[in-house]
């Protein structure tokens, strides 16, 4: 009883991770397709998600690239979307408990969804079950419809091109839309943070080189420090039952 | 850019995105425990992101435009509200940026 209880929990997890995977890595498609418009090779875009796999980064890279940006602006707005990433890895390190080899391995599938799955599960076990099948589900389907989505937009028309025009900010906003909506962590500052990187971006859009302008945005994180006297220096610091969302 | 120049791109944020990764795995957790780091950490995407999409939906060529895209983009946080899937998003957004540029010329 004990034991088949155990294996029905151990293919839930299975199929949420596969099942999650599956439907995140479609999303390869609007990366292949910009990425190649973006001017980069086919090549260029398969690498990028085979060896960086780190959706909003990638398309981060390209959308600066796309728009003319300098090779600075372009990694810079990569790696500062990677930071959170490093995040996630603290958050997982003690659930996946991982060491060695499998940890430089498991470094690289590190992001959003593979996180958003294993810190549902508790124990090492299901953790790590969790980790490794939507990991090798959103691997598998974010490198074949990149290529997809690269070979595609060769031939793309002008409509088709308006219609990837108009997928790629959408992608983002997807991306941005779980950090707003109730139960997110830290909503009210995530909130002010995102229009205050709106209200950056756009005022420096005709005055800085392309790309830069997302860059100078991460500035807008300076909205959500509230310095007291008691905490005067801590500067990102969070108060004590300040925040209306979650502990961390 | 010339094509050296983006496999420079390429490699350097390939690498770079990597090294966050495992550092998050490798650092030891007490780091963890420092709110002066996370909460940084925890709220410079959101400015990233909405400004990517801003620039990627209301710019072009350096010079502020509303097109096609805004209809998307409106249309995307419709669906969005609505909790519909990621990948239903994002063909709603390209369905009516396509029928925008068609409509609008």
């Amino acid at each position: 009883m004990r034991s088949s209880e155990h294996r029905s929990e151990r293919a839930r997890v299975v199929r949420d991770g596969i099942g999650l995977g599956t439907a995140v890595g479609l999303y390869g498609v609007a990366f292949g397709a910009t990425a190649t418009v973006a001017g980069l090779s086919v090549w260029q875009a398969s690498l990028l998600s085979l060896l960086m796999f780190t959706g909003a980064s990638q398309f981060a890279l390209v959308g600066v690239l796309a728009t003319g940006g300098s090779p600075f602006a372009a990694v810079g707005s990569a790696l500062l979307l990677g930071t959170r990433n490093t995040i996630y890895g603290l958050r997982l390190a003690e659930l996946l408990a991982y060491r060695g080899w499998r940890r430089v391995a498991a470094a690289h599938w590190v992001i959003d969804e593979t996180t958003a799955v294993t810190v549902r599960e508790s124990g090492q076990e299901l953790s790590r079950l969790a980790f490794v099948s939507s990991g090798s589900a959103l691997f598998l389907f974010w490198n074949l419809t990149t290529v997809a989505g690269a070979l595609g937009a060769q031939s793309f028309g002008p409509v088709l091109q308006a219609a990837l025009d108009s997928v790629v900010p959408a992608a983002f906003l997807a991306l941005l839309w779980p950090r707003l909506v109730r139960g997110a962590d830290l909503r009210r500052e995530q909130r002010i943070v995102a229009v205050g990187g709106v209200a950056i971006a756009l005022a420096l859009t005709p005055f800085l080189a392309p790309g830069l302008q997302i860059i100078a945005a991460a500035l807008a994180v300076l909205l959500a420090i509230r310095p007291t006297p008691a905490n005067s220096r801590s500067g990102c610091a969070r108060r004590p039952g300040s925040s209306s969302g979650a502990s961390a | 850019m010339s094509p050296s120049t983006v496999w420079i791109v390429v490699i350097g944020a390939v690498v770079g995105t990597y090294l966050l990764k495992l550092a998050g795995l490798s650092v030891p957790p007490a780091l963890l425990k420092r709110p002066l780091i996370g909460r940084c950490v925890e709220l410079i995407p959101a400015a990233l992101l909405a400004a990517l999409v801003a620039v990627n939906a209301l710019t072009r060529e350096g010079a502020l435009t509303v097109d096609f895209r805004l209809a998307a983009l409106v249309a995307a946080g419709i669906a969005l509200a609505l909790r519909a899937p990621f990948i239903v998003v994002l063909l709603v957004a390209g369905g009516v940026g396509a029928l925008g540029y068609v409509v609008a010329g």
